[in-house]
């Protein structure tokens, strides 16, 4: 087994893919450039950020990200460059608004269905109610106890 | 009548799952559908004297078509494109996206030209500003210079057929 996997171990340090040398003159403009990029989504493999994507497209959203932000402007204005390009779809955290309401709310709404479904059962169980005898139901306890002593 | 409730939520999923698996979740909904395309004025890949760009777009219905030589479905889809180009019923533009000018020119030579004109992006910016994420993408725009619908992928003839020749013969029609 070792021997087969050695080949594949061997060539790992290689794919470890090139880190990006991107210049700031601010290390606050490269804080945000950083986070920015892990909070937006590639859109060619889409289960992976900006900053961890390897497609050629990442690599230039990427550089108009950099340019917006050395550029001195707001992260708001770099996430609006894509968004008016590509839509909610980039973003991480979709923004709440009506199409999404749903689905920031929905989780929540379930929540709240389930326990109250759960506290009218557990409500039902506690009231003793259910639990007088009728007359019929006290004379036939009456027979069955006669006949188990008789 | 103690199961309806139940059964109505269950139906409510199954629906709302129906509707999910007719979706494609890797189509990227574009922002720009009932929006005036993004400007641009690029050069021309036949001649770079020569510009293209939105205001040649104003005035009659259009394709704008993502293409660029080192793209296998392009290849598959454009068949389509030169039969539809002969048919002289709607203009099809090239964008020309993150190509070499050579590259392009000689994949126009060996498959056939469809295009009245091609854009040249190398850098891929106008690509970006009209939000194209893969390539080939095609856009239709109105007489206004609104984009009315964008396939993302190669053109099949069916999506012609059914998709795309209504609705530029509806735009065709609208007087504007």
């Amino acid at each position: 087994m070792m021997h087969r996997l050695l080949p594949f171990l061997l060539i790992l340090p290689f794919t470890v893919q090139a880190i990006e040398i991107r210049e700031f003159d601010d290390p606050a403009k490269q804080q945000r450039y950083e986070n920015l990029i892990e909070e937006l989504r590639c859109l060619v493999c889409q289960n992976q950020s900006l900053a961890d994507s390897d497609a050629d497209l990442a690599r230039d959203l990427r550089d108009e990200v950099y340019t917006i932000i050395q550029s001195g402007k707001s992260e708001q204005e770099a996430v609006k460059f894509l968004t008016d390009r590509y839509g909610d779809f980039v973003l991480y955290r979709p923004p709440f608004k009506m199409t999404t309401a749903f689905l920031w709310i929905g989780p929540f709404l379930l929540l709240a269905g389930g326990g109250a479904f759960l506290w009218r059962q557990v409500k039902r169980r506690n009231t003793g109610e259910d639990l007088e005898l009728t007359d019929e139901e006290k004379k036939r306890l009456e027979r069955l106890r006669n006949n188990l002593e008789g | 009548m103690r199961y309806l409730i139940p059964l109505a939520v269950f139906a409510v999923m199954v629906i709302f799952l129906g509707i999910g698996l007719t979706l494609n979740p890797r189509e990227v909904p574009s922002p720009f559908i009932g929006k005036p395309a993004p400007a641009f004025a690029l050069p021309q890949v036949a001649d770079a004297g020569k510009t293209l760009g939105t205001d040649d777009l104003k005035g009659q219905v259009s394709l704008v078509n993502v293409w660029a030589s080192w793209c296998t479905s392009c290849r598959e889809e454009h068949p389509v494109l030169l039969q539809l180009a002969r048919q002289n019923i709607v203009p099809i533009y090239g964008l020309n996206y993150k190509d070499e000018r050579d590259n392009a020119l000689a994949w126009l030579q060996r498959f056939g030209d469809p295009y009245t004109a091609s854009a040249f992006d190398p850098e891929g910016k106008t690509g970006i500003d009209w939000g194209v994420y893969g390539v080939p993408e095609t856009f239709v725009v109105d007489r206004d210079g609104i984009i009315r619908h964008k396939q993302t992928g190669p053109i099949t003839p069916e999506i012609l057929e059914n998709k795309l020749l209504p609705l530029i013969r509806q735009l065709q029609s609208k007087s504007s």
